[in-house]
């Protein structure tokens, strides 16, 4: 369980010229590992996880899934590598409306073809996991921000991910809840095994991580190997 | 089709709207297909139940094409047909429109349709004589008048030999007379009228033997004839009611049935565009586009199938309270399932041209904050 990224450069087509979003960065997350990602606005945050989730294709340079490289893959076998080995929490929560915070887990075993119904003990003990035991059977509407953003995180891991991106999950809590948030992720990517990459804002959520990453202009700059 | 369950069921309101929208679209098409079909039998059935498969016009073929109430052929036009090669019968028809009376003061408009007694064009036996006329089922009814009885044609008495069939024409109930009544109620007309020969009659009845020469041999005798000949289908639009008709109310069928996909394309266009982020997100989770599309068309279809189901049995239950009545309305399969078929097919259509922009939905945009 790992994810690595070699040399990776993205551009975005600007007017006449290009915008480099990515510019040759590396990075090696390994199972277990948490990893944080800040840098102001424009840096190129989202960019480096949208690379990582097979979204959007670099111009060079290669990833790396679970030891799976993704170049040259076709969408259909790229969409199957993302329900198997790649959970994504959103900065939304982006929960389907009709769907109960179950059913939200459900869709996960339903999108990789397997009967939903089967996942439910599963779905079920995730929400537990994330403290939400009473509120499996509520709709995104009956829910609040914060237990929305766990539905989110649980959603994430139930395809058992080797590797698991975050983008800002706390934007839409306050410092409580989110600190509350990281500390989930944290948790659960020690208990879980998967190589987590957690692009934030706030450098006072950073702490629960093991390495900090600082991109700035498309560049990314790790840190000299701490403990 | 786990999403497109639970969205049919969150979002209720809407999908009944679309729903009753499908159900009286059905029900209108269905209504509009027993009527089209029960017109169309009043309308044509006396030609439709005529045992010959062509039927020749007097004169050569014209801008208008060839009608019921123009043309008039004589004995010699029918004696050139009844000796042409390929044709196993010929049988003079004369048609006419006339008031028809019985005994009690009853009254109705009747087709009289004269043909040659025993000549097996119409249930005129052999041996009738020329003060005898067989009424259609229709015709009795109207006139209250049963065999033996006796019945006015246009102000001649003619003895009810049977009742037979329910043969009608342009609306009206048929009475068939031997041929020789028939000219006396309604004299041919025109250049030919004076050629008696007995067989002046409106048009002629063939029966061909359907050999692969058919066709030319038809088109010579045709020439020597002077005649137009077209086959019995191409004949109902002599009938100058049925073709305006039935022209009217096909075009508001196929208008119905354009609407109807319109609606269904208009609505899931508007259901699929509000599910974009939806859609987003879960391929962002790696759903296949595949699956997202087949769910979307599935859900189309409980949709389409449902309410197309409960407005043709709506249509099947109102056309058979009705089709006792005097409303013309014919309940068969072909004219109430054969529709629903037109508009589910249709209404898919609609449905997967609206449903295809989820292929174009970039997953990407399920990242970041703008939703
Ligand atoms: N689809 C796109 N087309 C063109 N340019 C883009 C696109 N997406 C991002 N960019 C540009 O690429 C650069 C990096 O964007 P990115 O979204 O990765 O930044 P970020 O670090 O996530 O910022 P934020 O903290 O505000 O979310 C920015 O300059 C942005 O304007
Ligand atoms: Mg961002």
């Amino acid at each position: 369980m790992s994810l690595e990224l070699n040399d990776v450069t993205l551009t975005y087509p600007d007017g006449d010229g290009r915008l480099t979003a990515l510019d040759r960065v590396s990075l090696e997350v390994p199972g277990g590992g948490l990893t944080a990602v800040v840098g102001p606005s424009g840096s190129g945050k989202s960019s480096l996880l949208a690379v990582a989730a097979t979204l959007i294709r670099p111009d060079s340079g290669s990833v790396a899934v679970d030891g799976e490289r993704v170049e040259g893959l076709a969408p259909g076998r790229l969409a199957e590598l993302r329900r198997s080995r790649i959970g994504i929490v959103f900065q939304q929560p982006n929960l389907l409306a009709s769907l109960t915070a179950a059913e939200q887990l459900q869709v996960m075993a339903q999108i990789s073809g397997r009967p939903p119904r089967r996942a439910r003990p599963r779905a079920l003990e995730l929400l537990e996991a994330v403290g939400l035991a009473d509120q499996a059977e509520r709709r995104p509407h009956q829910l609040s921000g914060g237990q929305r953003q766990r539905v989110n995180i649980a959603r994430a891991l139930m395809n058992d991910p080797a590797v698991l991106l975050v983008d800002e999950p706390t934007s839409a809590l306050d410092h409580e809840r989110g600190a509350a948030v990281v500390d989930l992720i944290a948790r659960l990517t020690r208990g879980q095994g998967t190589a987590t990459v957690l692009v934030t804002h706030d450098r006072a959520h950073v702490g629960a991580a093991d390495r900090v990453a600082e991109v700035f202009d498309g560049r990314l700059r790790l840190p000299a190997a701490t403990g | 089709m786990f999403v497109a369950w639970r969205d049919l069921r969150f979002a209720k309101g809407r999908f009944a709207l679309i729903g009753a929208v499908i159900v009286l679209i059905t029900l209108l098409v269905g209504m509009l297909s027993g009527l089209t079909a029960g017109l169309a039998r009043e309308n044509v059935s006396a030609i439709t139940g005529l045992p010959a498969d062509r039927i020749a016009f007097d004169g050569a073929e014209g801008d208008g094409g060839p009608s019921f109430s123009d043309s008039a052929v004589t004995g010699s036009q029918w004696r050139e047909w009844a000796r042409a090669p390929g044709v196993e019968s010929a049988e003079p028809l004369g048609i006419a429109t006339t008031k028809a009376g019985a005994g009690d003061g009853a009254s109705t408009a009747v087709s009289v349709f004269g043909v040659r007694p025993g000549g097996g064009l119409g249930p005129v036996p052999e041996g009738v004589g020329d003060d005898s006329a067989v009424l259609s089922e229709g015709a009795a009814e109207a006139l209250g008048a049963d065999e033996g009885d006796s019945v006015t044609l246009a102000s001649r008495e003619l003895t009810v030999a049977a009742v037979r069939g329910d043969a009608s024409f342009s609306h009206t109930p048929v009475v068939w007379t031997p041929l020789g009544a028939w000219q006396d109620i309604a004299p041919p007309s025109g250049p030919s009228g004076g050629d008696g020969g007995g067989e002046a009659a409106t048009v002629i009845a063939l029966t061909t033997d359907g050999g692969p020469d058919t066709d030319a041999a038809v088109a010579d005798t045709d020439e020597r004839a002077g005649t137009t000949t077209v086959t019995k289908a191409d004949s109902l639009a002599a009938i100058g009611s049925y073709t305006s008709e039935n022209g009217s109310l096909q075009l508001m069928r196929g208008f119905l049935f354009a609407i109807s996909a319109l609606v269904i394309g208009a609505f899931f266009t508007v259901w699929t565009i509000q599910r974009g982020p939806d859609v987003a997100v879960l391929k962002a989770l790696g759903a296949s586009t595949g699956t997202l599309l087949r769910d979307a068309l599935g859900q189309a279809l409980v949709l389409l199938v449902g309410g197309t189901a409960a407005g043709t049995a709506a249509a099947a239950a109102l056309g058979a309270a009705v089709s006792g009545s005097d409303v013309p309305f014919v309940l068969t399969p072909g004219t109430v399932l054969a529709p629903a078929a037109v508009m589910v097919a249709l209404g898919a259509l609609g449905a997967a041209l609206s449903v295809r922009r989820i292929t174009s939905v970039d997953p990407l945009t399920a990242l970041g904050s703008a939703r």
